[in-house]
């Protein structure tokens, strides 16, 4: 089981844990295994053409997997699998 | 038996050797040049010291040399005629230092000579003693702290992560400071912006952060500009900074920015904040990664909650405003290693520090060899309204 460390803006989504632990040897296997345990995420990341959106990194360890093989990278159980959207918080509440 | 001062000048003589003008000349233009050390005081050596000299003053020199010279470095130590260079010359051969030399008739030969000498620009007597922990750190020094004041810093937003940048940079003495927001203080941001004050509400806040600036230090310069940026203000107002410490709290402006500053060539430091989580980052134009080759586009608004929606913790923007001022801080002095290829992911609740790589991308939309960098309707484009939707492929 990999690890996967869940933003702040998808843990409504997944019971509110930080992180979960699901199977799988690549990118794609351990992100459907997150769907399957929680759909809403799927909602979340992946567009109508069921395509991974821009706006979402997913890191394996500290490498972005956007310059390795992307959805084919491989993930071991020691591995942790990061996903980030961008945040734009800062100055004021509008 | 006691000696007088003539005996220790002559047994300093017969185991020091001494150097002529001409010849340091010739040795500080070669490729291996010695360590030139000012062992004067500092009213001394503000009046004018060799090109490239360090400055220890003789009663710190036993103190501090190992800062500025290894024992096995060649040394030469000068100080106004001579004479304190030579007996200090023997304290360092006590500790080791076996290729210590001294200027013959010091400084004053020097200039006399018609060598070329530097009047280094000073910190004021009250500078030396309010930046006196600046100076102290060989990293920094006086030299370290007069580039502060020279620099000039513009903070988008005087908020969350700008309040705490904005107080340590003016604590820092960072010269010029500019502030770009067209807000007022609201009592809500009092838990976390903490260059506003309660009486101090309704006023802008560009303004009330200039008071406190002023009131913690005279030596800043501090520019409003109560205005949001955009792209028509952009280039004129960024014109003026040689850093960006980016502090807004929406993606417009930060998309905006991050273009701004390719164009500009403008280094960016960036945070963002959320409940508990921070990010940091600094982008050196085409040196490093963009903000572009981090993140190409924005999400869209249902996936991009404000902290006015989603709440912040207050400690967290003083965590992150201050890891900017740190690094912009850095970015002026060049020293150190800066955030530039690194994004800083900090979880306040897990107490977790943990760093992503972030690489220059060969197709960055941003400053990528094919960009085409121009503005664009950042509003429309963060609601969503006109975005090519198409997902990444590697």
């Amino acid at each position: 089981m990999s690890t996967v460390r869940v933003p702040p803006v998808l843990r409504a989504a997944v019971g509110g844990a930080r992180e979960v632990s699901v199977p799988g040897s690549t990118v794609s296997e351990v992100l459907e295994a997150l769907y399957s345990a929680h759909p809403e995420v799927r909602a979340q990341l992946v567009s109508d053409d069921g395509e991974l959106h821009r706006f979402v990194n997913i890191y394996v360890n500290d490498e972005d997997v956007r310059l390795q093989d992307w959805l084919d990278t491989p993930v071991s159980d020691a591995d942790t699998l990061l996903i980030l959207p961008a945040m734009a918080g800062g100055a004021t509440a509008q | 038996m006691a000696q007088t001062y003539q005996d220790l000048l002559a047994a300093a003589r017969a185991e020091i050797r001494e150097v002529q003008v001409d010849e340091l000349a010739q040795r500080l233009a070669a490729a291996q040049a010695p360590v030139l050390i000012d062992v004067r005081e500092q009213s001394e050596w503000d009046e004018g010291h060799v090109p490239g000299a360090v400055h220890v003053p003789r009663g710190y020199l036993e103190s501090r040399i190992a800062g500025v010279a290894a024992p096995d470095d060649q040394v030469v130590l000068v100080c106004a005629g001579g004479m304190r260079s030579l007996l200090a010359a023997r304290n360092l051969r006590e500790m080791g230092y076996e290729h210590v030399e001294s200027l013959a008739g010091g400084f004053t030969r020097w200039k006399q000579s018609g060598q070329d000498y530097v009047v280094p620009q000073t910190l004021t007597p009250q500078q030396r003693s309010r930046y006196s922990r600046h100076t102290l750190i060989p990293e920094v020094g006086e030299a370290g702290q007069l580039k502060l004041l020279g620099a000039r810093v513009l903070l988008i937003g005087a908020g969350g992560l700008g309040s705490p940048a904005a107080y340590y940079l003016a604590a820092a003495g960072v010269g010029t400071i500019g502030l770009a927001d067209d807000d007022v203080v609201d009592a809500s941001n009092l838990q976390r912006q903490i260059i506003h004050t309660t009486d101090r509400v309704g006023m802008l806040k560009a303004e009330s952060a200039k008071i406190a600036i002023e009131a913690l230090n005279p030596d800043v310069k501090v520019n409003v500009h109560a205005t949001r940026i955009n792209r028509d203000n952009v280039l004129d107002i960024i014109a003026g900074y040689d850093v960006i410490v980016d502090g807004a709290d929406n993606f417009p402006t930060r998309y905006l920015l991050a273009d701004a500053s390719l164009m500009a060539r403008k280094p960016l430091v960036h945070a963002s904040i959320l409940r508990f989580e921070g990010h940091a980052s600094v982008f050196i134009p085409y040196d490093g990664p963009c903000y572009r080759c981090l993140f190409p586009e924005p999400p869209p608004p249902d996936l991009a909650p404000s902290c006015g929606e989603a709440g912040v913790l207050g400690v967290l923007c003083g965590v992150m405003g201050n890891i900017q001022a740190n690094e912009a801080i850095k970015v002026i002095l060049g020293i150190g290693e800066t955030l530039s290829g690194r994004l800083l992911v900090y979880d306040a609740l897990g107490m977790e520090f943990n760093e992503l790589k972030v690489r220059r991308d060969p197709n960055c939309p941003g400053c990528g060899p094919d960009a085409q960098l121009e503005f664009r309707d950042y509003d429309a484009w963060c609601a969503g309204i006109g975005r090519h939707t198409e997902a990444v492929h590697a």
